[in-house]
């Protein structure tokens, strides 16, 4: 756990004192992101360069699992902090290998330990050690440079990481596909990150926690989903954007708001069988037919159920759209738009059918002031 | 003259190792204090001031003032002339350059290299160490270059004070009348600096860490 508490740093510049933050206090409980937001020159890049002492704090205190970090020696408290700079600054002299394994070599660690710790730190960056280990920096992509500048933060396991626009200089492509694969890491190696970012974007699809920062003040240090929910005032409203409802579709899984009752029917139910069904679940337009393995395979329309007689095999309408129980309520809405239809059903990683989801649960969570006052599904029409 | 120059060829030979062993042991000891005095100095720019005003001004002496100088300072201690005073004053020439180059080298390393170093826990020994001499190597190699090749020519005057080298055959051959040891001599000298220079450009690409190599090229 990181603690920051009243941390203040005052420039002393020809032009006066800057005051780059201003009594920062906040706390980032352990193996969590913290993403600190802001405009440019809000104090982002000293707070995060206080927490190992690039920067010397004018007052107040750093603790790191409870513990004053400026009553540690400096030099082991970098080895156990993972730093990202911003400009990436990979060791132009070094091979990719020696840039990663720099710490641990500092650190003393034996020769097989630390090849056989490069070696899993590539794959974990999804690069290849073989190809790239006795290349030079130079002779890498700017992104394949962000990367191994990652990889070395993370050499030695270090608890803690501070990571400064990461991926700043990565193509959006590029940057969605390792955000991703670091997103995958975190969830094994459970750090605590302090993450700085100007994109809310990322910040809201990597934090756990956000902290909007303005003119060297902690203003909102919120939950995404909270923060998007609740911006405590105008400032963190605008930074958000007009669009930040549609932002927190990013963040919510059909798995979160999906209603697992739904009625079906099988193909050797009779039309009688689908019509009495759907009077009564109260459904206006159709019931979704299911297989043996209980996986959606059409679905009986309504009008036909009522008016006609045989079997639901023979009056089966293919579905326009289903979801998966990970996917994110901003897919579900794009399918919805996409296909004119307001409900979708839902099925798990074996393509069974485990519920449905409609435009009222997604709207209805949306005007809700938090994700979890929402879980109580409401009834619903289909 | 190609007769003269056979004739006497034991002597050029041995002269010429002379020369180099002269300029070898001034220009060896100008590095190996002014490289540590280079990278103290970036610890202070009002000392780097001092020290680069002080150097410069050394180098406008013309050498013949400076052994004019040392040779009654030197020869308090027996050493008023032959190598002794040659060879300090080639290293004092020698300092500007490789100071001045040591500094501004350790000076431009990129400040986020330095910050990166700082910040993954390098002491400031490590990071000498490991990021800004080897960075600093083509440029403080390029002020060896530089003080070597001048003093080529500077150690050639030192013959005047008995310092022995390729000057020998010059001053012999002004004070002899002999344009043939003159001309051997003056040529000798100036050959040798060609020669050493580009064997240093080769020590210094080899010294320079690979992975820089193409970037310097490209720069
Ligand atoms: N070494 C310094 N000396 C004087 N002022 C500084 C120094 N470093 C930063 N500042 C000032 O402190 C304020 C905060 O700077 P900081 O770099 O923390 O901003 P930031 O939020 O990281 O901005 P950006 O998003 O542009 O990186 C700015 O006004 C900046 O000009
Ligand atoms: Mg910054």
């Amino acid at each position: 756990m990181i603690r920051l508490d009243n941390l203040t740093k005052i420039y002393k510049t020809t032009e006066g004192p800057v005051t780059a933050a201003d009594r920062i206090s906040m706390e980032v409980p352990a193996g969590e992101i913290c993403i600190l937001l802001g405009p440019s020159g809000c104090g982002k890049t000293t707070t995060l360069k206080m927490i190992n002492r690039i920067v010397q704090p004018t007052s107040g205190r750093v603790l790191i699992d409870g513990e004053d970090t400026a009553e540690l020696d400096t030099q082991t408290l970098r080895h156990n902090i993972g730093y990202v700079i911003q400009q990436i600054g990979l060791f132009p002299n070094m091979t990719i290998e020696e840039n990663i394994s720099v710490v641990p070599r500092l650190m003393g660690w034996d020769k097989t330990k630390y090849r056989n710790r490069t070696r899993d730190l590539m794959d974990m960056i999804a690069m290849d050690p073989d190809a790239f280990l006795n290349c030079f920096p130079h002779e890498l992509s700017g992104g394949q440079q962000q990367r191994i500048g990652v990889a070395r933060a993370l050499a030695a396991d270090p608890p803690v990481m501070l990571m400064d626009e990461p991926f700043g200089a990565i193509d959006p492509i590029n940057r969605a596909v390792i955000q991703d694969e670091f997103l995958k890491m975190q969830k094994e190696l459970k750090k605590t990150i302090l993450f700085v970012s100007h994109d809310i974007d990322e910040a809201i699809k990597m934090g756990n926690r956000i902290a909007i920062f303005r003119a060297g003040q902690l203003v909102q240090y919120s939950e995404p989903d909270e923060l998007l929910a609740a911006p405590k005032n105008e400032f963190v409203e605008s930074f958000l954007g007009d669009d930040r409802a549609l932002k927190r579709l990013n963040l919510v899984k059909v798995r979160d708001v999906v209603n697992d009752t739904i009625g079906t029917v099988k193909p050797s139910d009779s039309l009688e069988t689908a019509h009495k069904r759907i009077e009564e679940y109260g459904y206006q337009n159709a019931i979704i037919m299911v297989n043996e393995q209980y996986q959606p395979v059409g679905m009986v329309a309504a009008s036909v159920a009522k008016n006609t007689k045989g079997y639901c095999s023979d009056h089966n309408s293919p579905m326009p759209a289903q979801v998966g129980l990970d996917d994110d309520l901003r897919k579900v809405v794009s399918l919805m738009f996409g296909h004119d239809i307001t409900w979708a059903p839902c099925v798990d990683e074996k393509e069974r059918l485990c519920g449905q989801i409609t435009q009222r649960t997604i709207t209805h969570h949306l005007s809700a002031r938090h994700a979890m006052q929402t879980a109580k599904k409401p009834a619903e029409v289909i | 003259m190609i007769q003269f120059t056979l004739a006497n060829f034991d002597t050029l030979m041995s002269r010429t190792v002379e020369h180099i062993a002269l300029v070898s042991l001034a220009v060896g000891i100008a590095t190996l204090t002014g490289v540590p005095i280079g990278i103290a100095i970036t610890k202070s720019k009002r000392a780097a001031q001092i020290v680069l005003y002080v150097a410069a001004i050394i180098v406008t002496i013309p050498s013949i003032a400076l052994f004019g100088i040392m040779m009654p300072i030197l020869s308090i201690f027996g050493y008023g002339i032959g190598y002794v005073p040659a060879v300090i004053a080639v290293l004092l020439y020698s300092l500007l350059p490789i100071i001045r180059n040591t500094y501004t080298a350790i000076n431009n390393v990129d400040p986020a290299l330095r910050e990166a170093a700082r910040g993954i826990g390098m002491s400031p020994n490590e990071r000498l160490r490991l990021v800004e001499i080897p960075l600093a190597i083509p440029v403080i190699m390029a002020g060896v270059r530089t003080a070597v090749v001048l003093n080529i020519g500077v150690m050639a005057i030192a013959a005047y004070i008995g310092a022995g080298g390729l000057g020998t055959f010059i001053s012999r051959g002004i004070s002899q009348s002999d344009p043939r040891q003159l001309i051997v001599g003056a040529v000798a000298v100036s050959l040798l600096a060609v020669v050493v220079d580009y064997a240093l450009l080769a020590l210094q690409k080899q010294l320079t860490p690979k992975g820089m190599a193409k970037i310097i090229q490209a720069g």
